[in-house]
């Protein structure tokens, strides 16, 4: 479909880039996004929706917090830990960011790998991006378990704001999902790209059409995301 | 975006499209290890802005600026939209600045209901 849409446009001229190829390519009355694959439009647009369900957690997140009379908790002591007899304030969230930061660049490799062909290696960064974001998850049940021991429930706390609870509960939970999902993602295109799936053009089991390598792209697009919004999440829920 | 219209020069055939296509986000591993790099430096002083228990105004500027770089920085080179046409990153980057018009709204709707509960349910009343 792909080829056919595009050897349509192979006696074109030259496509204007810019604020003009914008425009063109807006009121081509064809398709608006050239040279992009329906999978990536369709992944971006999907992503785009996903913006606006965690830019709407955060920000009634944001919303309780400022109207809230009572005192909010303390993030920096109620995520600190004691590592060898020092107190470490947030170091299991720093370690988080790190974790999946790390992810994101192994994700971000295999992408290259997966254009150059590079069977082996795609499906070897795939996994290990797979491991990075499990143990990411891992550490987040951790860190529940212990919340929940010392009292955190969504309608109170021993600290202070209820609040606390529902929106840490939620906006942390959604994106554990979103990880969780990601990695079973992961695990799946990791194994079409190790069998060659790829390269040999194999049906696929639930859309039976042959894959390519901009699979992999299309994955790294939605785990990108997912380190995305844990950067918005560090930054205005356990730094604020 | 150059390599974008130079996928489109010719007369090739159709298959000969698709497969430039699909190599054509292919960038230079070092770009991704200086991002990589990067965005491990700019979640270190994020933490550190905690760890050294920094307040009030530079606190939250430092959080928001790291913040918007780290975004920036997975959205243009991860991601690929550096390279994409605008006619997609307009389309995926524009609408958001919708939830910022939302946030605003939300943000003098929770000082208006802040003001009431202090005035209306406070121990005492005056």
């Amino acid at each position: 479909m792909q080829s056919i849409a595009q050897g349509h446009r192979s006696a074109e001229m030259r496509r204007p880039d810019g604020i003009e190829g914008f425009v063109s390519d807006w009121s081509s009355d064809q398709r608006a996004f050239k040279n992009v694959s329906w999978g990536k439009a369709m992944m971006w647009i999907f992503l785009l929706s996903d913006t606006f369900i965690f830019g709407c957690f955060l920000l009634s997140y944001m919303t309780v917090r400022i109207s809230t009379t009572v005192p909010w908790p303390n993030p920096s002591e109620v995520f600190a830990l004691e590592v060898f007899g020092t107190h470490l304030p947030l170091i299991l969230i720093a370690i988080m960011t790190f974790v999946l930061i790390t992810s994101s660049g192994t994700m971000a490799m295999a992408v290259n790998c997966g254009y150059r062909r590079d069977r082996r290696n795609t499906a070897i960064l795939l996994v290990v991006t797979a491991i990075l974001g499990a143990s990411f998850v891992g550490m987040q049940a951790f860190e529940w378990t212990k919340l929940i021991h010392e009292g955190v429930r969504p309608w109170g706390n021993p600290w202070g704001a209820e609040q606390f609870g529902s929106a840490f509960f939620m906006i942390t939970g959604f994106h554990g999902t979103h990880v969780t999902i990601g990695v079973i993602f992961l695990l799946i295109v990791a194994r079409k790209v190790w069998r060659g799936d790829y390269d040999t053009g194999r049906p696929g089991f639930f859309t039976s059409r042959k894959g390519r390598y901009e699979i992999v792209e299309i994955t790294g697009l939605y785990w990108h995301f997912v380190d995305l919004v844990w950067v918005f999440i560090f930054a205005l829920f356990y730094l604020w | 975006m150059t390599h974008a219209s130079d996928a489109h020069t010719g007369h090739g055939a159709a298959g000969g499209m698709a497969m430039r296509h699909e190599e054509g986000q292919q960038h230079p591993i070092r770009l991704y290890l200086v991002v990589w790099i990067w965005l491990f430096v700019l979640s270190t002083f994020s933490y550190l802005v905690d760890y050294f228990h920094l307040q009030g105004l530079l606190r939250w500027s430092l959080i928001l600026v790291f913040m918007t770089l780290k975004a920036g920085l997975i959205v243009a080179v991860f991601m690929h939209m550096k390279w994409e046409r605008l006619a997609l990153g307009y389309a995926i980057l524009l609408p958001p600045i919708a939830v910022l018009i939302f946030v605003a709204i939300m943000v003098l709707e929770a000082d208006n209901t802040l003001l009431s509960r202090l005035q209306f349910f406070s121990r005492d009343p005056g």
